[in-house]
């Protein structure tokens, strides 16, 4: 299934989008999508942290994705 | 209680915040209101970017009022903060808790926004005179 990934912050100056298409098995889990971005986009694994959020909530690892989610990359925040 | 939480790109008004929160039954009113500081770590900041994640960032604001209310014996939380390009002395964001007694309110207005700086989707660009940089995100 393709997944559209929402950017922000540096995620989306890493990516060079707001958003990026990625190739992903059904109900893939969250950490297969994070191994698959950092395998495409190595400058992620050089930020403090960064985490994913479906459909507006951080994500687990284990967490599932299917195709309708709203799949999102939220590095550091630092709002306030 | 009652919670008003404000995403907007537009000047963030103060006068109005306090005007939302105040209400017969509180003794009180705590605000906070950060605003752009002209330097950071001895370097002087031009100007500042805020981004959001809007639809997240709203739901975590509400997560953390909620947590609030929980908490502490407040009537009234606002939470506002800002987006797209901010001056030196601009106000990127504003929360203001009314209660009955003033511990509460001050509790919990620091809870927010400490909580806020945690966990909700939004983040700041510095920008300098020879670069910029996307707070927080490298170690």
């Amino acid at each position: 299934m393709q997944i559209k990934i929402l950017a922000f912050g540096i995620a989306k100056d890493i990516f060079g989008s707001a958003n990026i298409n990625v190739e992903l098995r059904n109900n893939a889990k969250a950490e297969e999508l994070k191994d698959l971005l950092e395998e495409k986009y190595p400058k992620l694994k050089q930020l403090a942290s960064y985490m994913l959020a479906i459909n507006n909530e951080y994500a687990q690892n284990d967490s599932p994705i299917s195709i309708t989610d709203e799949v999102a990359v939220i590095p550091p925040v630092s709002g306030g | 209680m009652d919670t008003q939480i404000e995403i907007s790109s537009e000047p963030l008004k103060t006068q109005a915040c306090i005007d939302w929160v105040m209400s017969p039954q509180c003794g009180g009113i705590d605000i906070f209101i950060g605003t752009v500081r002209n330097a950071t770590n001895g370097k002087n900041v031009v100007k500042l970017e805020f981004e959001a994640y809007e639809p997240m960032a709203i739901k975590e604001m509400e997560k953390i009022a909620e947590q609030a209310f929980k908490k502490w014996q407040v009537q009234k939380i606002l939470v506002h903060h800002r987006t797209g390009i901010l001056e030196i002395g601009d106000i990127p964001v504003i929360i203001a808790v009314a209660s009955a007694h003033r511990d509460a309110a001050f509790d919990a207005c620091r809870y927010i926004i400490n909580t806020l700086k945690q966990t909700v989707p939004i983040w700041k660009k510095e920008i300098f005179e020879d670069g910029e940089v996307w707070v927080a995100a490298h170690p």
